[in-house]
């Protein structure tokens, strides 16, 4: 097993001032898709382009596509389901993801 | 130079905060730190000082309104006490974390239970680690121009840590005493404006508080810490700057008679005052007695410690605050965590007095180091004992 200051990913002083962060939006290099235990699968049968999955995903990972269905991005989905929740027409369908 | 007042020490605080062109203040209302923010909301109502007070629910708001108002770049003070430092506590360990010289303050008071209202240092023991820099206050003048020096060091662009300055509750802040402010051109000549590294600022955006995964938590701690220990030289840097100004000087331990001392006391706050009539009669009657004094607690001034107490039998070291179970009061198992490296240190007997209000004597003092001089040659069987106590 390694040594535990093995695992760091810089030097204490290379640590920004304050460990701020100074690059804004930086949060996209923060891969969070590999969280997720359910993953949300769209039935485009029953979606009428409402928006709610985009308007309530608090990853913000739902993207409209040419034709104006909205698609989750699954690099950043973490599986939370508020998507499926709030689809007035049950067409979001939260599925085990298979290891 | 101004001229020597006759003032009540919390107003004549509040009156320094005002002549440090404070921006912004956010606190709330408690015993004994009351008279201080009550004069600097009158103050700011009156439109003699232009800054934001800010009226908050609670010591938790007060002190989250400060950290995000310093952290736009705002001059910003509050002030509290007991309960209200405790409701403080976990917002206290950010701001030094993020870097947001808050200053702040503290009119030390006992905590609950049974309720007090009344001076001892249970408030601000129960806050050592947060990583502030602490001072403590012996007397008005010493508390006013703390301030002036905590926003000085706080806001140095080397040092970006917040700081609190201690003043006993009611010993010293309900005290009338002759206090000399100076004037506001000897104020701004040592108290530059503040220009904070980075600042919330929507033109050029950054982020404060990200989480810390364990791959980088203990980097940033070291960071922290590291920062910190640096400030020592500027806060002793920013002392001298202040005799320059100010004409009156200060270091982080004060010695007083400790020439051929054999035993001295070891004291921070208002009681040292008390402590050096206690020395002044000991030296008359014979005896190698000295008085130590911590003016600066965090960074803990090692090395000037060290010297101060060199050549000591035994160093009786009066803690104001109880901790239960341990191998000492916090002043003590501190200083004897100290001294444990240093070859032919003196023994460290520790005492604890002056809890929640009770009176600590002239006479008392006498009694510690009687009892210092005993331990010179016997061992004291306990790590500490309470002094004063009614059996």
């Amino acid at each position: 097993m390694p040594k535990g200051k093995d695992t760091a990913l810089i030097s204490w002083k290379e640590v920004p001032f304050g460990c701020y962060i100074l690059e804004p939006g930086n949060s996209v290099g923060f891969k969070t898709g590999d969280w997720r235990s359910f993953r949300p699968v769209l039935d485009k049968e029953k979606c009428v382009k409402c928006g709610q999955c985009y308007i309530m995903c608090p990853d913000m990972t739902y993207t409209q596509d040419e034709e104006g269905y909205y698609i989750a991005d699954l690099t950043y989905c973490k599986g939370c389901g508020i998507c499926a929740s709030v689809c007035p027409k049950g067409a979001i369908t939260m599925v085990v993801e298979e290891v | 130079m101004g001229k020597r007042i006759a003032k009540e020490v919390s107003i004549a605080i509040a009156e320094a905060v005002k002549q440090c062109r404070v921006d912004v203040i956010a606190a709330y209302p408690i015993t004994p730190q009351t008279h201080i923010v009550e004069h600097l909301s009158e103050l700011v109502a009156n439109g003699e000082l232009d800054a934001e007070y800010i009226t908050v629910e609670s010591e938790h708001s007060a002190i989250s309104a400060c950290l995000g108002s310093v952290a736009t770049g705002a001059r910003t003070f509050t002030s509290t006490a007991s309960q209200g430092l405790a409701l403080m506590h976990e917002i206290l360990f950010i701001a030094p974390a993020l870097r947001l010289p808050v200053v702040m303050v503290v009119a030390n008071r006992a905590l609950s239970a049974p309720i007090s209202i009344w001076n001892d240092h249970g408030d601000i023991m129960a806050e050592r680690d947060i990583g502030w820099i602490q001072t403590f206050a012996e007397n008005g003048q010493e508390a006013v121009d703390l301030v002036y020096h905590a926003f000085r060091v706080a806001e140095d662009r080397r040092v970006m840590f917040p700081a609190i300055v201690n003043i006993d509750g009611f010993t010293l802040s309900h005290m009338i005493e002759p206090i000399e402010l100076p004037d506001q051109e000897q104020v701004d000549r040592y108290l530059p404006p503040f220009r904070p590294r980075y600042k919330l600022d929507p033109r050029k955006p950054l982020s404060m508080g990200p989480v810390g995964i364990p791959e980088i938590y203990t980097e940033a701690k070291k960071a922290q810490d590291e920062a910190f220990k640096n400030a020592y030289k500027v806060i002793l840097k920013a002392w001298d700057e202040f005799e320059e100004v100010f004409g009156r000087r200060y270091r982080p331990v004060e010695t007083y008679r400790m020439e051929d001392a054999e035993v001295a006391l070891l004291i921070m706050g208002s009681l040292a005052e008390t402590a050096m009539t206690a020395v002044d009669r000991m030296r008359e009657a014979g005896k190698r007695v000295g008085l130590v004094r911590l003016r600066l607690w965090r960074p803990f001034p090692l090395r000037d410690f060290v010297k101060a107490v060199k050549g000591l039998k035994v160093l009786a070291v009066i803690d104001r605050a109880l901790s239960p179970g341990a191998t000492g009061g916090p002043v003590g198992t501190e200083v004897r965590s100290a001294l444990y490296q240093v070859p032919g240190r003196p023994r460290v007997v520790n005492f604890i007095a002056g809890l929640g209000g009770r009176d600590v004597t002239v006479e008392d003092f006498e009694e510690m180091a009687d009892r210092a001089y005993v331990y010179m040659k016997k061992k004291p069987k306990e790590p500490y004992e309470m002094i004063g106590v009614k059996e």
